[in-house]
């Protein structure tokens, strides 16, 4: 039995309004009849979204993002399935070395990493937009997903895939037979989890991009013209309500049979 | 004809950085025969028994399994097949398509493979569990599987890492008989790894005793029981008293010992068929001392001492007595009834030479 504490649950109430109030204006303030964010609210409309759904070069940038985003959550998850193979299953030299290098766009400021990256990619004589975009947000999306996948690699038992190699099938056939279903949900996971992070992504966007824009950075264009405000506040609303959805999505997949799997091991 | 070194080790070692698990070995295991690797934990048995399957390769040395030369394949291509510690189930999959797992290669039709798989859950007494997951079996029907999955392969070798050990002590009783009866109806050789000396007796044709990467001594359980080699086997089979002694003369017939506790004492060395050092062990079973309240007739030697304590296990009574002289309180196992002793009794001890084993 919890007793109750009354000092603590005044805290949790600060602490929740304080991440979320603000988050929750944008969809208050995206039905409000007005083109101005403030109280009292005038009156509800849909007009927003409706004029949201018309503009054109929105389209394109949500498109925009979902292949950059599509692109980016697949090379990175693929590159961090063999990078968490490695790590937790072979002695590799200098482990943990490549394993802080992996980590390391987790603490170098990203606005840095798009320094760098503009000025390389411009001396190479190479063209900005989706491309380089999408290249950095493989690099900006890989420690998530290894972190997940090296999580989730090492929830199994090792010796489920020496097991499969004693039965007769080689490296590959264990990695298609044993680890990848094993391993399924938390691929999954890294998936939705990258893909959410580049979808959001604004500063390696900014720099990097040219005409092609992606969903960030068209909002920020728009915020320049007052009238433009309202539906960049629907179309907010509408990105909290699917990234959050597919945010849980990816940590139901994350522990999907992983308590099942415990309980293979407690015997 | 039954071949007496259907798998031979020679001259293996495995090093792990600094640390030498196994240390120049070399074995010979018997076509057909139950042979246990018994030690305490860190001896090397596991490392050898995962040089046999192909998970570790070793330093220096070279495996062979029925005349064929293994050493550097991987485990995919040996004809040795292995339980788990942890029985190792894929979860993601049910019993039969577990126990089917390592049959793909072989290309059987649907047919055949269903008269594999039944042929091998009859074996292990768990026919209409094919649809069941692992998180649906407990952990005596894991093991099944286990074995089933691994006996369907028709293997030359069945290797087994302590598969009981986490088997509550009634089932781990069972299974061992049963192990012992399938492993006698197959003729397949097993190769079983454990600590516990209790299980390695009771089921094997020959044991190999480790410790520190080392075979100490392979022969029968009762030989073992009977004969171990040195100080360090005699303890860790059965339950044994360890005199002290002082060596007085030794030569190479005779040998001249004065037991601490018990006296000058006179050997012929021929019976016991092994060097000795100079700092050598007396080594007594509990059930080879009598012992009695009043004088015991007809024994070799006889010694006084105080009862310090009775522990009571059923089938027999253990009295632990303090004789002046031997540090340790000396062990003695009587049947039950046969003797009225209580704690801080004095009383009479007794044994014959011939059960005594000499140590070092």
């Amino acid at each position: 039995m919890y007793r109750k504490n009354s000092s603590l649950f005044i805290y949790c109430i600060f602490y929740f309004g304080f991440l979320y109030i603000p988050v929750l204006l944008l969809p208050i303030f995206s039905f409000n009849d007005s083109f101005h964010m403030v109280f009292p609210l005038k009156g509800f409309t849909f007009d927003w979204y409706i004029e949201m759904w018309n503009k054109a070069r929105l389209h394109q940038a949500l498109w925009n993002s979902i292949k950059v985003g599509i692109i980016a959550s697949i090379i990175s998850t693929f590159i961090a399935l063999f990078a968490a193979k490695a790590f937790t299953r072979y002695k590799v030299k200098f482990s943990g070395l490549s394993y802080g290098a992996i980590l390391l766009p987790f603490i170098i400021p990203e606005i840095i990493i798009a320094v760098a990256f503009i000025v390389i990619w411009t001396s190479m004589g190479l063209k900005l937009g989706l491309i380089p975009i999408t290249i950095s947000h493989v690099l900006y999306c890989t420690p998530f997903c290894l972190l997940i996948l090296i999580s989730r690699m090492e929830g199994f038992d090792k010796s489920l895939e020496e097991a499969s190699m004693d039965l007769g099938e080689n490296a590959f056939g264990t990695f298609w037979r044993i680890t990848l279903p094993l391993l399924l949900p938390g691929i999954v996971a890294s998936l939705l989890l990258s893909f959410v992070i580049s979808f959001d992504e604004f500063i390696l966007a900014f720099f990097l991009s040219s005409s092609d824009q992606t969903l960030p950075i068209y909002m920020w264009s728009q915020l320049r013209f007052p009238k433009k405000l309202p539906h960049v506040l629907a179309l907010g609303a509408i990105i909290i309500v699917a990234t959050s959805f597919i945010v849980m999505l990816s940590y139901w997949f994350r522990n999907i049979g992983q308590s099942k799997n415990n309980k293979n091991l407690e015997i | 004809m039954i071949k007496d070194n259907y798998i031979k080790l020679r001259n293996i070692s495995k090093k792990f950085n600094e640390v030498t698990a196994v240390d120049s070995l070399d074995l010979d295991i018997r076509e057909g025969e139950f042979f246990s690797l018994l030690g305490p934990s860190g001896c090397g048995k596991t490392t050898l028994l995962r040089i046999l399957a192909g998970f570790e390769y070793p330093t220096t040395g070279s495996v062979f399994i029925d005349d064929s030369e293994v050493t550097n394949q991987t485990p995919n291509l040996r004809p040795s097949n292995m339980v788990f510690q942890n029985y190792a189930i894929f979860p993601h999959i049910n019993v039969q398509r577990n126990i089917e797992f390592g049959l793909r290669k072989e290309k059987l039709s649907k047919q055949e493979l269903d008269l594999r798989v039944n042929e091998s859950l009859k074996m292990v007494q768990l026919e209409g569990y094919e649809e069941r997951f692992s998180n649906q079996l407990s952990g005596g029907q894991r093991q099944r599987v286990a074995l089933a999955r691994a006996l369907v392969k028709r293997p030359k070798v069945l290797l087994l890492d302590e598969p009981l050990g986490a088997l509550d002590k009634k089932l781990r009783e069972e299974m061992q008989i049963e192990l012992r009866n399938l492993q006698k109806d197959l003729g397949i050789t097993f190769i079983f790894v454990t600590h516990d000396q209790e299980e390695a007796m009771t089921m094997s044709d020959r044991v190999a005793v480790m410790n520190e990467g080392k075979i100490l001594q392979i022969s029968p359980p009762k030989e073992l029981y009977n004969n171990p080699i040195n100080k360090f086997v005699s303890e860790f089979i059965g339950n044994i008293n360890l005199l002290e002694s002082k060596t007085i003369t030794q030569n190479n017939q005779d040998l001249s010992l004065d037991i601490l506790g018990v006296g000058k004492q006179d050997f012929k060395k021929n019976n016991f068929n092994y060097i000795l050092s100079d700092n050598i062990f007396v080594a007594l079973r509990p059930e080879d001392i009598y012992i009695k309240k009043e004088k015991i007739e007809n024994v070799d030697i006889n010694i006084h001492g105080v009862v310090k304590n009775v522990s009571f296990y059923g089938e027999s009574t253990y009295f632990y007595v303090k004789v002046k002289g031997i540090k340790k309180l000396l062990m003695v196992s009587n049947y039950v009834d046969q003797v009225s002793i209580n704690e801080n009794d004095e009383c009479n001890l007794g044994f014959n030479l011939k059960d005594i084993k000499l140590v070092s």
